[in-house]
């Protein structure tokens, strides 16, 4: 299984990257999301499959008994995915109000981020 | 101890002298005037003991863990320089008192002035090579900024540019060599390496480090072919120029080859590059200073010939060869600081440094006019000034090398200097004027009297040699030597070979100087022509063709658009860990666990999620795959004993999701961005990454699995932190300060989503208003 999970791990990753090469901001978007998603099933699968065995002290015992899933690793998951969440939610609407601003959502053409369109006309002009 | 306080002072006083200056206005000359003359009073006091070929040494612990100290030992060559460089320090002050009255920049001129001077005598007074390296990089850091006094100036900020580019190129190849020479001998103690010489020469590094030092040396001292930044840097205010680019700062680089004479001379390589480069220097200096009009040009290059005689001289490297580079160092620095003084006199009064257009001023400037025919006699080495004598033991010295031919090249040059020498110290005064002449107006006392006063040091050390050689020379000698050297200089030596060649070059220079007007244009034709080939043409085109270069790459690596940048990241990692593990054994497949068929279920779910997310041009199709990819991995984790996980990412992906259809919305389709170049690159790109990914996962699980952290969350979690659930006991007791940092970027990215849509809010209310008011 960990080989078939190390696969999805990179073909996540690979097609993530391919998604945030392309032009449009919402592809770009939907590759990051699946960049962290990624890096988060390495982290799992590099931490040691352990099927069945949380990382819980069941009642009666004073410590975890082997075997046992490696709680480090869930814990640093765990804070990544709520991260990723508020770097998602950040990004959707930084994406919109680029946008919104700038009129288009193609990666090329937003070569020059610091002066909205409104001003480049008026250069123009 | 006392040099020690005189240095820091000297950065303090670099600090403050602007404000001094600003607050005491004129009563700041006396002020200033203390530290050069506590330097000299510091010196006087420790006479006796370097009479006696004995040394003063401090040090105190510095980096005590790579042996570097900073200690001070000041020898009979540390004081002649020291002499020097706070005599004429003290007599610079009294002249920009009056030559850079009313200047914009003259505040902070002395500021710059006590950093050089504090570095200078750092860097003769250093016992350590690291100590002195860094005191030398000071003088250049100074340097530039003297001769970038003028900023607003485009040309100045040019010179001050390509000294500074020039000789801290050439500080870093002497910090090389100096590590070289360290790793050699094991210390970074001057004495220590001193004694070391078989060690060093017949080491296998021994002539890198040669050669790294020399290009340090060489480069500091303008030699040629790294000359050219000498006279650029005449662009500085001409007590800058009498000070550190004449006599003192560009004698830096002599300074470092006399001191490691002991420990890296004798052979033949040490010979042959210095006195090459030295005779080079030396002849290049001459021809070019016969090309020139301007005053301080012409100054300029005779100073470029006058190191290459001291390289050349250092790198005969006897006892005769010593003696003479030492007296012509002393003799040098005062004519040539004299003549400086005498040149930024006449620019002061006739506003012109054109040979072409001086002339009569005699009668104006008497002073100035007599400082000039002090100073003269001495670069024309006429007695019984000090330039004759060091003249006389110049041939003396080139005689007895084995080759004849160098005397022939010093009579050569050193008749070019003669000629300059005459037109710079007497054509302005005695020359008939005529139309084109500059009329000069009057002399300050802060302006004749420095070269006054080195132009009667100068004959008076002529007069007296006794003084000159066992006061001043002998004690320099025997610190180069390292031996007890008996120096006796004299003015009359008898009827001598060496006589002969000196009034040789007299008569030769005599005739070149009466027929300027005759064969001027001729050399200025042949320089034209060369200039094409000159080594300053070869630093403006590295130049260029470095900031090309440095365009190419920008635009190649950050051409603006992101993909670039990505695809650059990416390539650069995947190349990286790439190679680290095509070096590393085969993969190592022990830790095969075979899947269930529900499992296997999963991960064709997420790969067919992928394969159509890559494909759809629906963005709505797009947000549920996406989310269905999501629940697909929280399930993975379900099944592999992280039921935290899974819940998590349940919540957290179905929140993702409502966002992103939410805005999606007002997002244009994917269509829009349809067409364009084909993606096979990309493809390539993404596979391979995705490839490496899936080999550095297999690679880490092979890895053994041994965590010592696991264990004490496993043992410790229940015991001292009462909680059953070991993750969540991790994120909310043990680590729980990374869980408030946590908690303030989830805080910090919902202050920047809401900021955001406030921010939208008001520029599209300006935005309808404005179009209302269109309609």
């Amino acid at each position: 299984m960990n080989v078939l999970l190390a696969i999805t791990a990179g073909v996540l990753f690979g097609g993530g990257l391919f998604m945030m090469l392309r032009r449009s901001l919402v592809r770009v978007l939907i590759g990051l999301l699946m960049i962290s998603n990624a890096v988060n099933l390495i982290i799992f699968t590099a931490g040691r499959l352990v099927p069945a065995r949380p990382p819980l002290i069941s009642a009666g015992e004073s410590a975890l008994q082997p075997p046992y899933a490696d709680p480090v690793p869930q814990a640093l998951i765990l804070t990544a995915i709520v991260i990723s969440f508020g770097v998602t939610a950040f990004a959707i609407v930084l994406m919109q109000q680029t946008y919104r601003s700038l009129g288009n959502a193609d990666m090329n053409e937003m070569r020059s981020t610091d002066t909205p369109v409104e001003d480049e006309e008026e250069a123009a002009s | 101890m006392g040099f020690m306080i005189l240095l820091l002072t000297g950065f303090v006083l670099t600090f403050t002298a602007p404000w001094i200056r600003r607050r005491l206005r004129k009563w700041s000359l006396p002020v200033f005037l203390l530290y050069p003359l506590a330097a000299l009073a510091l010196l006087w006091n420790i006479s006796e003991t370097i009479q006696k070929q004995s040394a003063i040494a401090v040090s105190l612990p510095w980096v005590p863990s790579l042996g570097v100290n900073l200690s001070l030992r000041i020898d009979g060559l540390g004081w002649l320089f020291g002499l020097l460089i706070s005599g004429i320090g003290a007599l610079v002050i009294v002249y920009a008192h009056g030559y850079l009255h009313h200047h914009p920049q003259e505040n902070r001129f002395y500021g710059f002035l006590f950093l050089f001077m504090t570095a200078m005598l750092g860097v003769v007074w250093s016992e350590d090579i690291f100590l002195l390296f860094v005191f030398w990089e000071l003088t250049s850091i100074s340097s530039f900024l003297l001769i970038g006094l003028e900023h607003p100036e485009e040309k100045a900020r040019k010179a001050a540019l390509q000294a500074l580019l020039v000789t801290a190129g050439g500080g870093l190849a002497l910090l090389a060599g100096l590590v070289g020479l360290t790793l050699i001998t094991g210390s970074s103690n001057l004495s220590v390496m001193n004694t070391l010489n078989g060690k060093i020469v017949q080491s296998e590094l021994y002539l890198p480090v040669l050669l790294l030092i020399l290009a340090g040396a060489f480069t500091k001292s303008a030699q040629f072919p790294f000359h050219f930044w000498l006279p650029g840097a005449m662009a500085a205010p001409t007590p800058v120029s009498a000070y550190l680019h004449s006599a003192t700062m560009v004698k830096a680089g002599v300074y470092l080859l006399a001191r490691l004479t002991p420990a890296l001379g004798g052979t033949p390589q040490w010979h042959t590059l210095l006195t090459l480069f030295g005779l080079a220097t030396l002849l290049a200096g001459a021809f070019l200073a016969l090309g020139q009009t301007d005053l301080k040009r012409l100054l300029a290059y005779t100073t470029v010939a006058s190191l290459g005689t001291m390289v050349f001289l250092i790198g005969l490297g006897d006892s005769l060869a010593i003696k003479s580079a030492i007296t012509l160092i002393l003799a040098h620095a005062l004519y040539k600081g004299a003549l400086f003084f005498v040149a930024g006199g006449i620019d002061h009064s006739a506003h012109t440094r054109d040979l072409n257009r001086l002339g009569g001023l005699a009668g104006t400037m008497p002073f100035t006019a007599f400082a000039a025919v002090l100073a003269g006699l001495s670069m024309l080495g006429l007695p019984p000034a000090l330039g004759f004598i060091s003249k006389e033991l110049v041939y003396e010295a080139a005689l007895e090398s084995a080759s004849g031919g160098n005397a022939l090249i010093a009579l050569i040059a050193l008749s070019g200097v003669t000629a300059v020498g005459i037109w710079v110290a007497f054509l302005p005064f005695w020359k008939k004027p005529d139309e084109q002449t500059a009329r000069g107006h009057g002399e300050e006392i802060t302006l004749w009297l420095p070269p006054v006063l080195l132009g009667l040091i100068s004959l008076g050390l002529g007069l007296l040699p006794g003084i000159a050689s066992k006061a001043l020379v002998q004690p320099a000698v025997e610190a180069v030597l390292l031996k007890s050297t008996p120096v006796k200089l004299a003015l009359w030596h008898g009827f001598t070979p060496m006589l002969a060649l000196s009034g040789l070059t007299l008569a030769i220079g005599t005739v070149l100087a009466l027929n300027r007007m005759r064969f001027q244009p001729a050399v200025q034709t042949i320089l034209q022509t060369l200039a094409p080939i000159s080594p300053e043409r070869g630093y403006e085109r590295g130049l260029t063709g470095l900031k090309h270069f440095a365009a190419l790459q920008t635009n190649f690596l950050q051409n603006g658009y992101f993909r670039r940048y990505l695809m650059v990241t990416i390539l650069s990692g995947i190349l990286l860990v790439g190679i680290v593990l095509l070096q590393s054994d085969s993969l190592p497949w022990t830790s095969f666990t075979p899947p269930r068929f529900y499992e296997v279920i999963l991960v064709g779910v997420i790969l067919t999620g992928v394969f159509s997310v890559t494909r759809t041009s629906s963005r709505m199709v797009a947000a549920a795959l996406l989310g269905m990819m999501g629940f697909t991995i929280a399930l993975i984790y379900l099944l592999y004993s992280a039921p935290d996980l899974a819940m998590v990412q349940f919540t957290i992906e179905t929140l993702s999701v409502i966002l992103f259809v939410l805005v999606i919305y007002r997002l244009p389709q994917f269509t829009r961005t349809r067409g364009g170049p084909p993606a096979v690159l990309d493809v390539v790109v993404s596979v391979a990454a995705g490839v490496l990914v899936t080999v550095l996962v297999l690679t880490l699980s092979a890895v053994p699995h041994d965590s010592l952290v696991t264990s004490f969350y496993a043992e410790n979690s229940l015991k001292l932190a009462q909680g059953r659930n070991v993750v969540n006991v991790i994120l909310v007791d043990f680590r729980g300060f990374d869980t408030l940092g946590e908690i303030t970027v989830l805080a910090l990215a919902g202050i920047g989503v809401f900021a955001l849509l406030k921010l939208s809010g008001k520029t599209e209310a300006i935005r309808t208003s404005s179009q209302e008011e269109t309609k």
